[in-house]
């Protein structure tokens, strides 16, 4: 085998196996640290072994095993020293939930301890990608546009936190379930987000890196949750969004926008798995959750040979329901947007002016205003919500787009 | 596992008579279920003194050692199996006083 298969192989087995170890452990020896720890361990002596010994024929089963040794090693060094204290701070397992039988996965398990409420969301963010994706510190941090240290100490502090307060390792009651989920969800959402709204000057304007991280663990939690029609949706939602990534963004570093991409570019394989969950859960006869409802306004744009060809009344009935789930401002905007098409920008616009009190720190609404007026001949007026636009943009690629619209502007 | 359940408010002793019976009602629950450890409420922060016995000399201070507009007007201490169970019961508890409260695991 050669080097670059035993470096493959390692890649593949930590991507395939890093949770699996960490749950395994976790549940095992109670504690969070002590499986990371173990687990990072574990990774390194593959990486220092495998090229001579070659790889083994289960890297999963070989890298637990190794885990497990490294935790004993070390528990045996700390008990000597504190024994009691240590047997007293164990990660405490609750009881097993009565009805979920086949889902009580300890993959699941360790989603919904890193995800849990009572921690701060970026806490929860960086211990979801540390502990069930595996990414180091210093990517992490790297993503997040804060320095290593200081990531380093929010995930100490958080494993701290849940070693202390006993925040617990397992799958949620039914009762409890949906709203877990769906804390889950938002955190791997805000995941996809940052990568694909990249914020920072310094930063690429998309983070591929981090929407395949996104995606990746939001494939991991669909196989755990396979009946959760909100965990379908925003998969179906990243893969959809995720299939434009190469044709929203131009060779010179601008923004595309919708109507303008070249839809040719479009990953045809990410939006055929994309519209395959969306026809699952339409399939389905649930009632939509807001993913779902996000990944089926998706759908309707994939289906478009461009933007005129668009089904807008399709688009405006779903945000009318998306609106009835969650009436926020920013949901307001994006179907005052989809309104435009169908009703003419006038309409849209006086939509938007309603919501000029919240809104008005956020670049989108200043951007889709300036837009409107555009279109509407109205260029001073324009002008100047390109301006307020492009002062809150945070991504290099909308602020690029955004300022070659004002000064085409005659 | 112990956890204090502090209850913050800006005036002392301002329950109305249903939210004591509330609380009261709670309170019964929780010896029901074996979550009750005590509980009580407390004298405004401006009787309370602060003593620094460090020394061997014991100085005394009028008032609390830190003013704030929100301060601990009562507290539960609950048993709970962990966090989950803890929130679960502080939730209620936010409830029948009608109050913010904080949980905070004992060490």
């Amino acid at each position: 085998m050669s080097a670059i298969d035993v470096r493959e192989a390692i890649t593949r087995a930590h991507h395939e196996e890093w949770a699996r170890v960490v749950a395994a452990l976790t549940r095992r020896f109670g504690d969070l640290d002590i499986a990371e720890e173990a687990a990072a361990e574990a990774f390194a002596t593959a990486v220092a072994r495998w090229p001579g010994d070659g790889v083994p024929p289960n890297p999963g089963a070989w890298l637990t095993t190794t885990a497990n040794r490294k935790a004993i090693d070390r528990i045996r060094r700390e008990n000597k020293r504190d024994d009691k204290q240590r047997e007293a701070q164990m990660l405490h397992e609750g009881d097993p939930p009565d009805d979920l039988g086949a889902i009580d996965d300890e993959r699941l398990r360790l989603f919904f301890t890193c995800c849990h409420p009572a921690l701060a969301m970026e806490t929860r963010v960086a211990l979801t990608l540390r502990m069930v994706g595996g990414l180091t510190v210093r990517e992490i941090a790297h993503a997040f546009l804060v320095q290593e240290a200081t990531m380093g100490q929010r995930i100490t502090r958080a494993k701290a936190k849940i070693k202390a307060a006993r925040i617990p390792f397992r799958v949620p009651s039914a009762e409890d379930l949906p709203a877990r989920v769906s804390g889950v969800l938002a955190v791997l959402f805000l995941v996809f987000n940052e990568g694909y709204l990249a914020s920072g000057p310094d930063t690429d304007p998309v983070r591929a890196d981090l929407t395949a991280e996104a995606i990746r663990l939001t494939r991991l939690i669909r196989s755990l949750l396979p009946d959760d029609g909100e965990v379908a949706g925003l998969l179906a939602l990243m893969l959809l969004t995720e299939a434009r990534r190469t044709a929203r963004i131009s060779a010179s570093g601008e923004l595309v926008t919708l109507d303008e991409q070249d839809r040719g570019v479009w990953d045809a394989a990410l939006v055929d798995e994309g519209l395959r969950l969306v026809r699952e859960r339409l399939d389905s006869g649930e009632a939509p959750g807001r993913y779902q409802i996000l990944a089926a306004i998706n759908a309707v744009h994939t289906f478009a040979r461009d933007v005129r060809d668009t089904d807008w009344s399709q688009v405006v009935a779903l945000y009318d329901q998306l609106v009835r789930l969650d009436p926020s401002p920013i949901i307001a905007l994006n179907r005052a947007i989809a309104v435009a098409e169908l009703d003419g920008p006038r309409v849209a616009l006086a939509a938007i002016d309603r919501l000029s009190d919240t809104l008005a720190g956020y670049h989108a609404y200043h951007a889709t205003r300036a837009d409107l007026l555009r279109r509407l001949g109205c260029s001073q007026a324009s002008r100047a919500a390109y301006d307020q636009a492009i002062a809150l943009a945070g991504n290099t690629a909308e602020t690029a787009y955004l300022t070659r619209r004002r000064d085409q502007l005659r | 596992m112990r956890y204090l359940v502090s209850v913050i408010d800006d005036k002392t002793g301002s329950a109305t008579p249903t939210e004591m019976a509330a609380i009261d009602a709670f309170n019964e629950r929780l010896r029901a279920d074996g979550h009750w450890v005590f509980a009580a409420g407390l004298e405004s922060p401006s009787t309370a003194t602060v003593i620094d016995n460090r020394n061997g000399e014991a100085v005394l201070t009028d008032g609390p050692f830190l003013e704030s507009k929100e301060y601990l007007a009562g507290f539960w201490i609950i048993e709970a199996a962990d966090l989950d169970v803890a929130l679960e019961l502080a939730a209620e508890g936010s409830k029948h006083c009608n109050r913010k409260v904080e949980v905070r695991p004992f060490l």
